[in-house]
């Protein structure tokens, strides 16, 4: 997920008999499947909760443009950089149907900048590793794509209608980035040796980084419990995690490149693989901002916004002087 | 200066010639730019033949809470769908 540890009340889930009535009549709603849409009544930790996850899937989005965006210039082919111009603009295009959905909660766009901006607000730490070669790009598509459709497809599904349109547009849209990383990756992994080399390096170094994106187990949380029980959250870390190994591992032995992990193995009785796990503590430096990338990308963030503010000024001064002139001449 | 830019409806039209249908919203100058921009966040995959925008602060909406007065009634009144009567076989298409 494109967003990770999200935070509820803290509090535990109430059971129905300690709520207050319209909490109860609102989780009821929930229970039944009804879509909670803007304007109704909602309990505040609802709307706040959803304003973070909402929030911070949005700027996934936007910052998770800039490792791509780096290879526009490079890629080897018309036909790939065409291709990978079309996925980047998806991405800016996911992150505007997202904060749409959030600002039908009463926060604003530029509230949510802000908060990005200022550090308050997080985006994935998937985006904070760098894009070192053309192989990362397909690695980028195939495995951070790949696990981030495991996390929005059952997301479709959420009680909050705006957030599941938003979902569903993403959903529809996301598969051609999963699939056109697969095809840079077939195309290396097939390729001379030095290509299959560097196909192989991509994978071993985006394996970790990847589980990492489903955030650390959660079993026991309470917040994903409130959040499970609002449907703002279908499955857990760990499910959606084995899901998306159970899914790669063929995948990668299709392109005869080898899982970094001496540990995996088939598990038949659970019907998946063991697998191990990624070295959480680096998970939780990227996240405090010590990421290999994070003052690179945050930075380009927030210059693209300083560098473009003359021009959404003179855009919106300029429709005000219009507006102005239409109604003195009317 | 600083003023965040409105917010605008997006209403496509599908290739089909069905109604134009609610999209999503996004943010722009004025409609002139609320139409360009909507054409690069809603269309990139030929979704429309035609493109309405409407700035958010015009559209009045019914209030969650008259739900139930405004739709229950139209319950009751099943015989306004065709399958209500019963028309003999003999009688042929209808």
């Amino acid at each position: 997920m494109y967003a990770q540890m999200v935070k509820s009340t803290g509090k535990g889930v109430k059971t129905l008999e300690e709520m207050s009535p319209q909490e109860r009549a609102f989780q009821e709603r929930i229970d039944r499947g009804d879509k909670i849409e803007p304007k109704e009544w909602m309990p505040d930790a609802y709307r706040k909760t959803l304003i973070r996850q909402i929030g911070q899937h949005a700027h996934s989005e936007i910052v998770g443009q800039l490792p791509e965006g780096n290879w526009i210039t490079r890629a080897p082919t018309l036909e790939r950089k065409a291709i990978l111009l079309a996925k980047v603009q998806d991405e800016a295009g996911h992150g505007l149907y997202l904060y749409c959905a959030a600002e039908t909660l009463g926060v604003s766009r530029d509230e949510l900048i802000e908060k990005l901006h200022s550090g308050q607000m997080k985006y994935s730490s998937i985006f904070n590793y760098p894009t070192l070669n053309w192989a990362d790009i397909g690695a980028v598509g195939w495995l951070v794509d790949g696990a981030a459709i495991m996390n929005q497809v059952p997301l479709q599904r959420t009680s909050y209608g705006p957030y599941s349109r938003a979902m569903i547009r993403i959903c529809k849209e996301e598969s051609f980035h999963q699939r056109q990383g697969y095809d840079i990756m077939m195309k290396m992994a097939f390729g001379t040796p030095e290509q299959k080399e560097m196909a192989q390096d991509a994978l071993n170094r985006f394996w970790y980084p990847s589980l990492m994106m489903f955030g650390p187990s959660d079993k026991d949380s309470v917040h994903s419990a409130q959040s499970m029980a609002w449907k703002i959250k279908i499955n857990t870390n760990d499910e959606l995690r084995q899901k998306f190994v159970d899914q790669t591992v063929p995948q990668a032995g299709y392109l005869g490149l080898s899982i970094p992990d001496d540990t995996l193995t088939w598990n038949e009785e659970k019907g998946g693989y063991d697998f191990a796990e990624p070295d959480w503590s680096e998970f939780y430096k990227v996240l405090k901002g010590n990421g290999p990338c994070n003052k690179e990308r945050l930075g380009a963030r927030v210059k693209a916004w300083d560098d473009g503010a003359w021009f959404r000024d003179g855009l919106m001064a300029h429709a005000e002087k219009k507006a102005a002139a239409k109604v003195a001449a009317e | 200066m600083k003023k965040e830019w409105p917010l605008w409806e997006v209403f496509i039209r599908g290739q089909h010639g069905l109604n134009h249908r609610h999209v999503g919203s996004l943010h722009a100058p004025d409609a002139e730019m609320a139409v360009k921009n909507a054409r690069d966040v809603y269309t990139r995959r030929n979704e429309g033949v035609s493109i309405w925008v409407v700035e958010s602060k015009h559209i009045t909406a019914s209030s969650p809470s008259d739900k139930g007065p405004l739709f229950d009634p139209s319950n009751s009144k099943v015989y306004r769908h065709p399958t209500f009567f019963d028309i003999p076989d003999d009688v042929g298409h209808m």
